[in-house]
């Protein structure tokens, strides 16, 4: 069908008007990927929180009048206290662990590799594309009753018997997840190690600071954005991670992210399953803001 | 001064090298006990054997998973790609107001973890009388794997010379014909990165692809629920060894050609996970 004269000047008006707002422009551009990732995300995300106000009354049944309850259960709980305290803390260390072994090594490639700098990156980073199952697998196979390390001392006689201690408890998770997240924590500190201006380097050993305070003074408060980066790139994704505790956790070492897979699957809860979810990611949201926050101003202060 | 310099170099070195070491052995028990001729996992090693892959290669659910694998991940790729280019070249072309936010909210699903992301999922799909198969899975891959391809493509494209295209919409070629002509071509090496790249994210992934997929396992739920079985661990061990090395080769792909004729191959475009 033939446009009329008409239509045709109301489709060029229209892409007149569009074309003279880039922003616009722009927006129409970035539409599709906008409305995938909010139709599978915030959707999802919103009808949970509208979820986590109901009371389950049957099979996919609920009553929707409102309630708090899921919260104040949530939040009163033994059970959910301890998890949620266990996976902070699990986290925590996890956290610390990864970026404190990765540092030296960032600190390394940044200063002291001074060809095929490339090389050493691809080397660390390629373990983070592999299976995350599989490098939490291998910690099983390594940590277990009959694995690497118990039939390894056996054979050499170090041991008369398997250590039964070596897995299946919170240990366990913090080894296996540290070891899972390393290579996250090396590159945003790499990256800010790297973007340090030298010349303050030479700076400072002119004016007669030693390497050591200088380290301190200069390169320390410089790398902080990396640092922080890498903390926050570890601890959230961990605290609700769910592989690491199912297979090498045991009961003692169950994190939040059981709990709430119970919930949705076989204790067939789901309001509740929504609010300790909900709850979760706002305490961990407060916590990583209120670190962030009050690092950047702890180094605000010193410079 | 010069003497504690070298020092200091020698330490660091060393310990780089234990922490590759530390990153790497771990991983290496799996292929190890995969040729070990037993069904137990452990030391000392009884003798060299293939039977694993061989009864691993005789397997028809391994197949099926195979098959459902490469399904969701191809899709994933795809769709995760196209979004990607999108978004890239719209954040990195035009000044959208309110920018920052929205990229913020696009890159968010690298950080909420994945098991609240999954259960929201799951609970609209099955609310809405949605059914679970490959295709939730892929709905969730695609929703983990944007970010990366947005990441890998940005940064494509903010390393090649807008005046190309400046040019060539001088010279009096039409939009369209400008991306296929100009833009295309320059970022073709981004656009194969982040298909590789993507791909090996959802191939790998299991969250999603265990709580939406139902009956329909892909490999790494297929190997979860072997899991349980003694009996087949050295089975898993061998297929997880075939797909450690398959993702190894994969990302190695992509990082060539992420890195292919870009002169800014500087710490900048490195990708954060």
């Amino acid at each position: 069908m033939p446009l009329d004269s008409a239509q045709t000047r109301t489709l060029s008006q229209a892409r007149g008007f569009i074309g003279r707002r880039p922003g616009l422009r722009g927006y129409l551009l970035l539409s599709p990927t906008l409305m995938i990732v909010g139709t599978l995300m915030l959707i999802p995300v919103l009808g949970m929180a509208v979820m986590s106000f109901w009371q389950q009354t049957g099979h996919m049944a609920f009553d929707m009048s409102g309630t708090l309850n899921n919260y104040a259960e949530a939040f009163t709980r033994d059970m959910y206290r301890v998890l949620f305290l266990r996976s902070l803390s699990i986290s925590g260390l996890t956290t610390l662990a990864t970026v404190v072994m990765a540092f030296p090594l960032a600190f390394f490639i940044a200063f002291y590799v001074k060809r095929h700098k490339m090389v050493w990156i691809i080397l660390v980073t390629l373990p983070f594309w592999t299976s995350y199952l599989l490098r939490v697998f291998s910690w099983k196979v390594i940590l277990g009753y009959n694995g690497a390390v118990n039939s390894g001392l056996m054979s050499l006689g170090m041991i008369s018997e398997p250590l039964d201690f070596l897995m299946y408890n919170p240990t366990a998770v913090v080894i296996t997840l540290t070891h899972a997240w390393a290579t996250v924590a090396i590159l945003p500190i790499y990256v800010s190690l790297e973007k340090i201006d030298r010349s303050l380097l030479e700076a400072a050993t002119d004016l007669g600071d030693s390497p050591f305070v200088r380290f301190f003074r200069i390169i320390l408060p410089l790398a902080l954005p990396g640092i922080l980066a890498a903390c926050v790139l570890i601890f959230i994704p961990t605290v609700g991670d769910y592989v690491t505790p199912s297979l090498v956790g045991g009961s003692d070492g169950y994190m939040i992210a059981n709990v709430i897979q119970f919930q949705f699957g076989r204790g067939s809860n789901w309001p509740s399953g929504a609010a300790i979810s909900l709850t979760s990611m706002t305490i961990v949201a407060i916590l990583v803001g209120a670190f962030v926050w009050s690092a950047r101003r702890l180094s605000g202060r010193r410079g | 001064m010069k003497q504690g310099t070298r020092l200091a170099a020698r330490i660091l070195g060393a310990y780089a090298v234990i922490y590759v070491a530390y990153l790497y052995v771990p991983v290496l028990f799996l292929p190890l006990f995969s040729f070990n001729d037993s069904i137990y996992i452990s030391f000392p090693l009884r003798g060299w054997t293939f039977k694993w892959y061989e009864s691993m290669l005789a397997n028809d659910a391994l197949h099926r998973a195979l098959v459902n694998s490469l399904k969701v991940g191809l899709t994933t790729a795809f769709i995760s790609t196209v979004l990607g280019i999108l978004g890239a070249k719209a954040v990195t072309r035009y000044r959208l107001p309110g920018q920052k936010p929205v990229v913020a909210m696009i890159m968010l699903p690298l950080v909420v973890p994945e098991i609240i992301l999954a259960m929201a999922l799951l609970m609209v799909i099955l609310r809405a009388g949605g059914s679970l198969g490959l295709v939730s899975i892929a709905a969730g891959h695609i929703l983990l794997c944007v970010p990366f391809a947005m990441v890998v493509l940005m940064s494509r494209f903010e390393g090649f010379d807008r005046s190309l295209e400046e040019a060539s919409h001088d010279l009096g070629e039409n939009g369209w014909w400008t991306f296929w002509r100009v833009t295309f071509p320059n970022v073709l090496p981004g656009i194969v990165a982040s298909l590789l790249l993507t791909f090996t994210i959802s191939f790998d992934e299991f969250i999603m692809a265990f709580f939406l997929g139902s009956t329909e396992p892909t490999l790494p739920v297929f190997m979860w629920n072997q899991l349980r079985f003694p009996k087949l661990l050295p089975g898993v061990l061998a297929l997880g060894a075939c797909i450690l090395i398959a993702s190894v080769l994969v990302v190695l792909a992509a990082e060539w050609f992420r890195r292919r004729n870009t002169s800014d191959s500087q710490s900048g475009d490195v990708i954060i996970g």
